[in-house]
């Protein structure tokens, strides 16, 4: 995981997100603020340890001002400096987590001692993520066993993994490189070998690095045979003996659902209708869809929730399609 | 009050049975002071060895198995048998009845049970070393330390839930004691601040311990009857053990630090010859940390995936809570302003404690601004920042303290000089090894790696080389303390002309500490420079 230390050196210290420089700015504030707080407070204790050293002549009048004056003012100071803090860091990170709009979307599973990411056109890649200059991208994160953490320090951003979830993670690359990637949250014996790197390419060197190693639907291809072995499609097919909704051309819908009200069908609902089928039931069917909790790999329902979405419009049941 | 002809504690019966059976609090003190010298060097000594791995960036001297199993056992041993006993049991048992004028806690026999419980805790911690050790970190977290570690685990959480019951005990103890047995005279505003930050930890010791005991149950119930409570697989919750965790691990690091903060104002006070500056904010700023303290676990979890919103919030409260440690550190600069300042080795530590909690507080600071935490967190910039509060600050207090009470403890004075070079070389070795890794941290390089890149080699060697001169300073202490307990010059009653009950007492104190119960009429720090200072007036 060495490598030339000048190239690694800017690996971790570049402003290399849209994120960076704000979180550089205001660290470095902090940082030369403290500094001198430090040296005023060490310097005040110095002078008066000197002056007013045992036996030393200076004058020790009594304080013309009542203690409850001056203890009054650094409460307020302290308390208007802190929350002025505070405000900038919120509003920085209030920034830093709002989705950005119309973002590439990139799966990134994370798994003891490896990321596994899938790109939106299904090319797969481990330990490495490319990501095209100035575009915004949303990671999705989830995590097949332990706690993990996505931690790229030339981003100055950082998210942890956490298995049972999905957590999104938005940013925009605005330099070119490579850049190091760490896991930040301890996952076992070999969490300090979890690293990888991130590749940063000109929107046209991103798009040609995909369609170059691409394996086209690979995905929607996993997700239909995923589709069939789990017994998806013995439910939900027009006439299945159980009453079941028909999931073509359901996605991006809204759905009524049994608690009242309407859901969106987006990626979310999909995957917690899997996983949690008594979560947000769709109204007018009775609740008869198992859990695949822990019986669907993470990366597997990543390739069955795409194969979902790109269930067109109805009917063509899904035996008709040819396997691959 | 004059030296009666009651023997002192030290003397008296000396079999191994009278002290192993001993009801008094000193003699408790002493038991505590040699159990937790003896688990900060074995936590040191993890610390050594990881130092020495980090010298080479491939790590090849230690096998990420091991060296996973060195911070685990560094972090369980240093937090819950060196930080969170070492004021309250060892200087806080030994000095509290002194200072409020009682001849004992008002529980000696719980007070020796606690001790019995917390080495019981100490020695299943050791023997889950000796069988394999635990890698999952000192804060457990699920679902690996519940379903994937291979570790001693379960030996190793039963040991800290044993040493709970310590803290409950000695905390409740403390509180029962300060209520009730108080000398005539002595109001709650008469209190020495030590006294205060012992009674607000007791507080805490009381209500956050239990919320662990019932956290590494739980992680007990799934560890070993497969229960789902923190692992998704079985329908669990990752998160929900941070928070139960984080909810007791917080207050624990005011459990930690405001001792040490009783220390330095007693010390800051004595060598100043001076009350403590704004005493009654002084009380009630203890009041508040601990209070407060309670309210900002969250802040430990803001790139866990909790919401945005409470993310904010948690960051708001948590620089609402260091409001009052910014007014400690000011009170005791303005304490020095004008006193007769005599740079005695208890006030090099004080002043260290200082400079170095100042440091360990404003770079927290930085840890609550949100934006910039999720950059630094998980990384050395955390290890730097509860380094400089826990060993800068916690540490530098407890030795302050010891040489603070020393000649009270043993009866003898120790070599003045040998003890403020030991002060500066502590001092000095320290901000080597931690300053670097501030640097490390906001470079990239994340806690808990066995291996890292090349680019972070300088620094390290750099941390390494100030951990050597940290290890020296520790040393020379035990060295000249053991001397003058045996050889040093007899102290007589009140070497420090300081005017605390405890120092009313002959040296060493008696075994039931006053002949004759002490009538207080004045304040704590009542100085000849400062005839009228009484608080509770």
């Amino acid at each position: 995981m060495t490598a030339d230390s000048s190239t690694t050196l800017s690996a971790t210290a570049a402003e290399a997100s849209s994120a960076a420089a704000g979180v550089d700015r205001l660290a470095f504030t902090l940082f030369v603020v403290g500094a001198l707080l430090v040296l005023i407070l060490g310097f005040l204790n110095l002078a008066f340890v000197i002056r007013y050293r045992r036996g030393s002549a200076a004058p020790r009048p009594p304080l013309q001002i009542a203690s409850w004056k001056i203890e009054t003012a650094w409460i307020a100071a302290t308390t208007v400096v802190f929350l002025g803090i505070f405000c900038w860091g919120a509003w920085l990170y209030v920034a830093m987590e709002r989705p950005p709009a119309g973002a590439l979307e990139i799966h990134v599973t994370a798994r003891q001692w490896m990321w596994d990411i899938r790109q939106p056109n299904g090319r797969r890649e481990f330990n490495t993520l490319h990501v095209p200059l100035g575009t915004p991208v949303r990671l999705i994160l989830t995590s097949e066993d332990v706690i993990h953490s996505f931690f790229v320090p030339a981003f100055r951003l950082k998210q942890d993994v956490v298995p049972g979830k999905e957590v999104s993670l938005g940013f925009r690359a605005v330099r070119a490189g490579l850049f190091t990637l760490f896991c930040s949250e301890f996952c076992g014996s070999k969490h300090a070998e979890m690293t990888g790197q991130v590749v940063v390419d000109t929107p046209e060197g991103y798009a040609a690095w995909l369609s170059a190693g691409g394996e086209p639907n690979r995905a929607v291809a996993n997700g239909e045979r995923l589709y069939l072995r789990y017994g998806c499609s013995g439910c939900h097919t027009e006439g299945a003996s159980v009453h079941a909704p028909i999931l073509a051309g359901l996605y991006g819908r809204q759905i009524p659902v049994a608690g009242g009200g309407f859901a969106l069908v987006d990626e979310r609902f999909l995957r917690d209708c899997i996983l949690m089928p008594g979560k947000n039931p769709p109204a007018g069917y009775p609740l008869a869809m198992p859990s695949f909790k822990g019986v669907i790999a993470e990366g597997d329902l990543i390739d069955l929730v795409a194969y979902l979405k790109g269930l067109g419009s109805p009917p063509g049941p899904p035996q008709a399609r040819s396997l691959p | 009050m004059t030296p009666g002809d009651a023997p002192d504690y030290l003397s008296g019966r000396t079999s191994l049975g009278s002290w192993l059976g001993t009801l008094d609090h000193k003699r408790i003190a002493l038991m505590y002071l040699f159990s937790i010298t003896g688990f900060f060097a074995i936590g040191a000594a993890a610390a050594a060895a990881m130092r020495t791995a980090l010298l080479f960036p491939a790590g090849d001297l230690i096998v990420s198995d091991l060296y996973n199993r060195l911070f685990t056992l560094h972090g369980v041993v240093m937090v819950w048998f060196f930080l969170i006993p070492a004021v309250p049991n060892v200087l806080g048992n030994f000095v509290l009845p002194l200072m409020i004028g009682a001849r004992d806690l008002a529980f000696p026999r719980l007070n020796l049970a606690s001790w019995y419980l917390f080495m019981a805790g100490g020695l299943l911690v050791l023997i889950s070393i000796a069988f394999g050790g635990v890698d999952t970190g000192w804060t457990f977290y699920t679902p690996y330390s519940s379903t994937y570690s291979n570790g001693q685990v379960m030996a190793m959480a039963t040991g800290v839930f044993i040493a709970g019951f310590s803290s409950i005990a000695t905390g409740l103890n403390f509180i029962v004691t300060i209520h009730r047995m108080r000398a005539p005279g002595l109001l709650w505003f008469r209190l020495p601040l030590f006294v205060w930050s012992l009674y607000s930890t007791s507080i805490i010791l009381v209500l956050a311990t239990p919320v662990l005991a019932v956290t590494l149950l739980l992680m007990a119930l799934e560890r070993v009857f497969g229960v789902g409570v923190f692992d998704p697989r079985i329908g669990g919750d990752p998160l929900l053990f941070q928070h139960l965790f984080w909810f007791y691990s917080h207050p624990a690091v005011y459990i930690m630090i405001l001792p040490g903060m009783g220390v330095v104002s007693e010390i800051v006070s004595c060598f100043s010859r001076k009350p403590v500056f704004g005493y009654r904010v002084m009380a009630f700023a203890t009041l508040t940390i601990a209070t407060l303290g309670f309210m900002v676990w969250g802040h430990h979890m803001f790139v866990s995936s909790e919401s945005v919103y409470a993310g904010v919030v948690f960051s708001l409260l948590s620089f609402l809570v260091s409001v009052p440690s910014a007014v400690k550190v000011l009170n005791w600069t303005a304490t020095l302003h004008r006193g007769h300042i005599k740079l005695d080795t208890p006030l090099l530590y004080a002043l260290g404690f200082m400079g170095l909690f100042t440091v360990g507080g404003l770079t927290g600071l930085c840890l609550a601004t949100l934006a910039v935490d999720v950059h630094v967190h998980g990384t050395y910039f955390v290890v730097a920042h509860f380094h400089y509060v826990m060993v800068g600050g916690m540490v530098m207090a407890y030795l302050g303290g010891i040489h603070y009470w020393w000649p009270k403890i043993s009866g003898r004075l120790y070599h003045e000089w040998a003890a403020r070079i030991a002060a500066v070389v502590i001092f000095a070795g320290f901000n080597l090894t931690f300053f670097p890794q501030f640097v490390l941290g906001y470079l990239g390089m994340p806690r808990r790696y066995s291996t890292y890149p090349e680019q972070f080699h300088a620094l390290n060697i750099m941390s390494t080389a100030g951990a050597t001169v940290l290890a020296v300073g520790y040393i020379m202490p035990l060295v000249y303390l053991t001397w003058s307990f045996f050889r040093g010059p007899l102290a007589g009653p009140n070497p420090w002309g300081a005017p605390g009950l405890e120092w009313q007492t002959p040296s060493p104190p008696a075994q039931h500490n006053f002949e004759v119960i002490p009538v207080v009429t004045t304040g704590p720090y009542l100085y000849p420079d400062n005839a009228s200072a009484d608080p509770a007036s």
